[in-house]
């Protein structure tokens, strides 16, 4: 096997990792070692899915049925997979993982569909790095999109095998066969025989590529159904086992000193008491100081007995001043979406400035936020015979395989990363830190070591949403129709940055720059940012001429109807113009599109006259993402995005001086609670026509704006800073 | 390996939990998420922030929600101790458990335990709280996947299906 550590860009880009990843080819090329595959998987029949590509080196591929797993060349571009066994059970196997997204059960749903077996009857294997097929990682909505179609062809395909399989112990046709609940039937024999029984005796192992029919949107009889999520009863009692409830034989417990601030350095280390206590493993290796102990109340103990002078980093801007500093500090690079050194532009900002008869210039500032998963980062930790067993909640176990690999000078196939279905990341958890810093204790302990990082550490540690400022400078004709704009994004991110209007002459730029703190990934990325800067801009603009805000939307939105259908949607639902808010309230609508899904959400916010403190009274979104797999797990996307977008929209902030966060708890960072979660409606908006797109995202960016545009009708105040209100409004 | 904290007499050596005595070695000042996790493998209780605020860690002392994370052992006694493990009786879920089930009432679940630990108690007290009332009791329980609407659903939901099982039973 070549060397699979990846090349750098994998472990070192963080920020918006899918402006790189859907313009780079895959890093690896993993391949099955044959002699594990038989012997994990056994009997029964496999297909896999290559990608186009490798299909024509891969001309062995395809094996007949004859000699299976033993005689052939195992595909190297696999890019997903599934096996059927002797009792029917189905193992289907992707790269993707559940972080409470729910793709554990729509993409089995998917397969059932495809596949014509009982839903129960599928198991999915996710996001181990030895049994999967590569993926990037899960993010950027791409599950649904494209693992789901991927998933389907498997399955299919599959079907298909099962098919020819039957014909021919039947000696019949094999088109006159139909499959149904796991079984295929003959309609004109009325035999039937079980998947299962199909498999008895098989070592057949199919390799195709992705074009086979799929089941029409129309005819979906399991995906578009509201089932359950998968191992629902697990999670209710208790059960299930997230990386921080592991334990394994002799296992022990670590903990890292932390730098009193960003980028200081170590000057002397004195681990003497440390080392005293028994049973306790301290390493010193560089800049990193950790301890592992068979108990952690030992651990924490061993870690306040170390003695570490440390050298601060030069002063860094603080969460007052990062605006200016931003600005001040803008890099090489930038340009429209996803950078590329030069800005979108259409037209004449000039001309369309000149045809205006109103124009605004207005500023946008936007703060970091954490991401808060409930479970912060934890890994376990073992090394056998040179390999390196890891566990660890994280949206990118490839990723976080290169990055071990690359930590402890090993190839990629000496390391088995596992991602138990884990508490949740948005975005926040596509690093792999926990597990090399659990990986170099248990190496040095000769023991697993389980790490898991405290809520502090995971505040201070992890990585933020970033920081941005947003510059619009725009013009409106007198009739509603806008004629500039102008959009700089500064570091926050290009996600969502074009507008969807329609205006003759633009220039949109993304401009990255300088930042204090480690920035990357957040639902949604710097759309809901954009979002904000947008739709609370076009409502001034709105204001500016007298237009009702929903109709001079409609105006501009000429080009984009999916945009359009779902503001009306939204408004429909919330009786949009239907009534005037009560004393103290007020109504804000916002809209966009991104990721190949639709939005509109409709607020209504109470401002108490006394404190300022703001309430969301009521949401009504509507979402288009094409074909919709799960109602209810789509709803329940929709609905916490909502909840979600609220802490960012009013009062989320991470605070920091002299390169230390100075709110890393939650009795300092305020996150939404039950009290601060509205009315919530959710309208689907059901295109079958068009292929699903994916919805852990895109939902929460219209939220913010919404707010924002209904605090402006409550009070007349624009609050033009992401929160809007961490301490009220000051009316 | 973990005898070194204090001296033997002072250390904690028993805890009632689910109706059953546990043998333990903790010395007093241990939290009790720590030894329900790490020593008894109870790790339903969830750790989320080691300052009470989270909920996540959230059982049952004398029937009343406690944040185990914040409790040392040394001070819990033989007072009767609820884990999640501990509402599930012959397979059978507790009503609320079912309700978050039929309610779709969680994402990635990681707050899940401490949820129904907290609604179990509301329903202990109020038999059939209003919305306000259970956003109220529920407050210091975060959800950061946002599905407190579905939660809230399922503890009204458990409410009226104990109050129709309550009056079956005493037909």
């Amino acid at each position: 096997m070549t060397d699979h550590r990846a090349p750098e860009i994998e472990t070192q880009i963080v920020i918006e990792p899918e402006r790189y990843e859907l313009h780079s080819p895959p890093v690896h090329h993993f391949e099955i070692d044959r002699r594990d595959f038989a012997k994990l998987v056994g009997a029964g029949i496999a297909v896999f899915l290559i990608s186009k590509g490798a299909l024509a080196q891969q001309q062995q591929g395809e094996s007949g049925g004859r000699g299976g797993f033993g005689g052939q060349s195992m595909p190297k571009d696999i890019s997903a997979w599934l096996h059927i066994n002797e009792d029917g059970a189905v193992t289907v196997y992707t790269g993707k993982v559940e972080i409470g997204q729910n793709i554990r059960t729509s993409l089995a749903q998917a397969v059932a569909e495809e596949l014509r077996t009982p839903f129960e009857s599928i198991t999915m294997v996710m996001g181990d790095t030895k049994l999967t097929p590569f993926d990037a990682g899960t993010f950027g909505s791409q599950t649904t999109p494209r693992m789901g179609p991927q998933l389907r062809h498997v399955a299919s395909a599959a079907c298909d095998t099962l098919r020819e399989l039957a014909a021919k112990q039947w000696n019949v046709d094999a088109a006159r066969l139909v499959a149904v609940s796991g079984k295929i039937t003959d309609p004109q024999s009325k035999r039937s025989i079980a998947y299962g029984k199909l498999a008895e005796g098989q070592a057949l192992a199919k390799a195709i590529p992705d074009t086979d029919p799929l089941v029409p949107t129309n005819e979906w009889i399991i995906s578009g159904k509201p089932i359950a999520k998968v191992d629902g009863r697990d999670f209710v009692t208790g059960s299930h086992k997230y990386t921080s409830d592991m334990k394994l034989p002799g296992m022990l417990y670590g903990k890292v000193l932390r730098q009193p601030s960003v980028g200081a350095t170590l000057a002397s280390v004195d681990a003497t008491a440390a080392q005293a206590i028994p049973g306790v493993t301290v390493v010193h290796d560089g800049e990193f100081v950790g301890v592992a102990a068979p108990n952690l109340q030992t651990a924490a103990r061993a870690l306040a007995a170390i003695r570490a002078e440390w050298k601060p980093a030069p002063a860094l801007p603080n969460s007052k001043n990062i605006y200016e500093y931003l600005k001040a500090n803008v890099q090489a690079g930038g340009g429209g979406r996803g950078g590329g050194g030069r800005p979108n532009t259409t037209g004449s900002m000039e001309e369309g400035l000149a045809a205006a008869s109103h124009k605004l210039d207005a500023t946008y500032n936007i703060a970091y936020i954490a991401h808060a998963p409930l479970e912060p980062r934890a890994a376990v930790a073992q090394w056998q015979n040179g390999e390196l067993n890891v566990w660890t909640g994280t949206q990118r176990p490839f990723g976080v395989r290169s990055e071990l690999a690359g930590a402890f000078h090993i190839s990629g196939d000496k390391v088995r990363v596992r991602m138990p279905d884990m508490g949740s990341g948005y975005g926040g958890k596509h690093t792999g830190e926990c597990a090399v810093e659990a990986a170099r204790l248990a190496q040095a302990a000769g023991k697993p070591v389980k790490l898991e990082w405290t809520r502090e550490e995971e505040f201070t540690w992890a990585y933020f949403r970033p920081v941005g400022v947003i510059d619009i400078r725009s013009g409106v004709s007198g009739d509603g129709k806008l004629t500039a704009w102008e959009f700089h994004n500064y570091n926050s991110g290009g996600s969502g940055i074009d507008t969807p209007y329609t205006v003759a002459n633009q220039l949109i730029a993304f401009h990255p720059t300088q930042y204090p703190l480690r920035q990357g990934s957040y639902r949604g990325l710097a759309a809901t940012a954009n979002h904000f800067a947008r739709e609370s801009h076009m409502d001034d603009l709105a204001h500016s001429i007298g237009m009702e805000p929903m109709e001079f939307r409609l105006k501009n939105l000429d080009k984009n109807p999916r945009v359009a259908d779902v503001l009306k949607a939204a408004a429909e639902k919330f009786g949009w113009g239907k009534s005037k808010p009560a004393p103290g309230h007020g109504f804000g609508l916002a809209c966009g599109m991104e990721k190949g899904g639709y939005v509109a959400t409709c607020a209504e916010v109470s401002v108490d006259g006394a404190s300022g403190a703001v309430q969301v009274v009521r949401a009504v979104t509507a979402f288009d993402c094409g074909a919709i797999v799960n109602p209810d797990g789509l709803k329940n996307q929709v609905m916490g995005a909502t909840v979600q977008g609220l802490g960012g929209a009013l009062f989320e902030a991470i605070e920091f001086e002299d390169g230390r966060v100075t709110n890393p708890k939650f009795s300092k960072y305020r996150v939404p609670r039950f009290k601060d979660a509205p009315d919530i409606e959710v309208v689907l908006v059901n295109r079958l026509d068009i292929p699903s797109a994916g919805a852990g995202e895109t939902p929460i960016m219209a939220l913010a704006p919404a707010v924002g545009n209904a605090i402006f009708q409550a009070t007349g105040a624009r609050l033009r800073s992401m929160p809007m209100a961490p301490n009220g409004v000051k009316i | 390996m973990s005898l070194q904290l204090s001296t033997s007499s002072q250390r904690i050596t028993e805890l009632q939990i689910n109706g059953k005595p546990y043998k333990i070695d903790a010395a007093p000042e241990t939290s009790l998420l720590s030894v329900l996790r790490d020593q008894l493998d109870l790790t339903g209780s969830k750790y989320g922030c080691g300052e009470g605020q989270c909920g996540a860690c959230t059982v049952l002392i004398d029937g009343n929600p406690r944040h185990s994370c914040t409790v040392t052992v040394g001070t819990v006694g033989q007072r009767p101790i609820t884990t999640i493990e501990g509402l599930e009786h012959d397979g059978k879920l507790h009503p609320l458990q079912q309700a978050f089930l039929d309610e779709g009432a969680m994402q990635c679940a990681y707050c899940t335990s401490g949820m129904i630990m907290t609604g179990v108690s509301l329903l202990k007290t109020n038999a059939d709280p209003t919305e306000a009332q259970i956003a109220e009791f529920m407050q210091g329980n975060i959800c950061r996947c946002g599905t407190y609407p579905r939660i809230v659903a399922a503890v009204r939901r458990a409410a009226g299906a104990m109050k129709s099982s309550a009056k079956g039973a005493s037909r």
